[in-house]
């Protein structure tokens, strides 16, 4: 019963896909968009398995940096909805068909890097986990984003998505060697 | 925009990543601590979803599937989506998942030896209202094994799912009923380490909300994150 505080998280359980998958739910933008790319990318577990009952959700701003809300300066916008979910597949593999996001104000007033907010829900994960994507071919931005300097230099990595034919790879480790980088919200 | 910062969490109400009573969690939870986020306009904004997406019918999951009508208890479940400062919650995506009557997820994976039924999905979803209000007409959900140990029965329990108003606030957790005998065996609700917190999980049995001759009324309040408060440097 409630008292006014906090509700606790729970996980999502193993049986999510009945109710948290949409059909568009990867396609931030429709197939054959112009500039559109994929993120591709493996989940997995502390023992390098993937995870068939994972589920990953992006959070981004478009490619002028601008996010489809009412808090954003720039106005909401109604074309680009900016959120991307996909259950993993039975080989822990997910796909967002997307554009990459523009530059947003960090803190400080400095400019960020392009990035893409992240959650990660799964059997096992008794809260989501939160990580960003940032990409390979900004280097020069991402030498001055404000949170990446605050990464640990040597796990910086977990953190770059990689070019492809098709956009990006972006695989996700929750646990062990080159564990991703999780952020504390 | 406004200035607002989210609360940090302080550890007290969300379970650990690592619950090994719980024994998903050994091998998925990070070991690495986290790093601290700076709240930006990223944080700061999050999804607004459900217009287009959602339909009066997506609130009652007892008529959906089959064209007839689900097995199982008839009840009402409804509550207001409130942030910690008991601002409502409006126009926000409720996502909702169960299992039927007999203890059974319509789920490829779940093998319990317990009934299908024709006549019911498990999947709900609606927007609140303008003060916050949600509203779903389900079936009570059994209760399930799920061989986290031996004789390991999870307490009868609905999914949810919320956005709020930014990504700080998403929120995923379980609503249980009031009374249930499993509560002190299940390792997932115990999670939980605070017992205060655990009772926010569990509906309250709710005559108001009863619809007479027809369902049992449950009320279950969420509340989300909510922001820091303002400086006080203006107070005298
Ligand atoms: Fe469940």
């Amino acid at each position: 019963m409630s008292d006014g505080g906090l509700t606790p998280s729970q996980t999502v359980g193993p049986y999510l896909a009945i109710g948290l998958p949409w059909p568009d739910g990867p396609h931030v933008v429709p197939e054959g968009s112009p500039g559109a790319v994929w993120i591709r990318g493996t989940v997995r577990d502390g023992n390098g398995a993937p995870l068939p009952d994972a589920l990953v959700e992006t959070w981004q701003a478009d490619p002028a940096g601008h996010f489809d809300h009412p808090d954003d300066p720039g106005g909401r916008h109604t074309e680009f909805r900016g959120f991307g979910r996909c259950p993993t597949d039975d080989g822990g593999g997910y796909a967002i068909l997307t554009r990459k996001p523009g530059r947003v104000p960090g803190p400080g007033g400095v400019e960020q890097a392009p990035h893409i907010a992240v959650s990660v829900l799964a059997r096992g994960l008794l809260n989501r986990v939160v990580t960003r994507i940032y990409f390979a071919d900004e280097a020069a931005a991402n030498a001055a984003d404000p949170v990446l300097a605050g990464v640990p230099a040597d796990r910086r990595a977990t953190l770059i998505a990689r070019p492809i034919d098709d956009g990006y790879r972006f695989d996700i480790r929750l646990q062990g060697d080159d564990e991703t980088v999780f952020f504390a919200l | 925009m406004t200035p607002a910062v989210y609360r940090r969490d302080d550890g007290t109400v969300h379970p650990p990543l690592l619950s090994p009573g719980y024994r998903s969690t050994i091998l998925r939870a990070p070991s690495q601590a986290p790093v601290l986020l700076p709240h930006t306009l990223t944080e700061l904004t999050g999804p607004v979803l459900g217009e287009g997406r959602v339909t009066a019918a997506d609130a009652d999951l007892t008529v959906r599937a089959g064209g007839g009508e689900a097995q199982g208890q008839r009840i009402v479940v409804h509550g207001r989506v409130r942030d910690e400062n008991g601002r409502p919650v409006p126009n926000s995506l409720v996502e909702v998942w169960q299992a039927n009557a007999a203890g059974r997820y319509l789920h490829k994976w779940d093998r319990h030896d317990a009934p299908l039924d024709p006549n019911f999905t498990g999947v709900g979803r609606c927007l609140t209202d303008a003060s916050g209000h949600y509203r779903f007409v389900t079936i009570k959900p059994g209760a399930y094994p799920w061989g986290n140990h031996a004789n390991a029965w999870r307490p009868a329990h609905i999914h949810f799912s919320l956005f709020g108003r930014a990504f700080t606030q998403r929120l995923v957790t379980q609503m249980y009923f009031p009374d249930d005998p499993l509560f002190g065996y299940d390792p997932i609700v115990n999670s939980v380490r605070d017992e205060r917190a655990r009772q926010r999980m569990v509906a309250a049995f709710d005559l108001a909300a009863t619809v007479d001759e027809w369902a049992l009324g449950f009320r279950f309040d969420i509340v989300l994150r909510g922001t820091e408060a303002t400086p006080m440097e203006t107070r005298p």
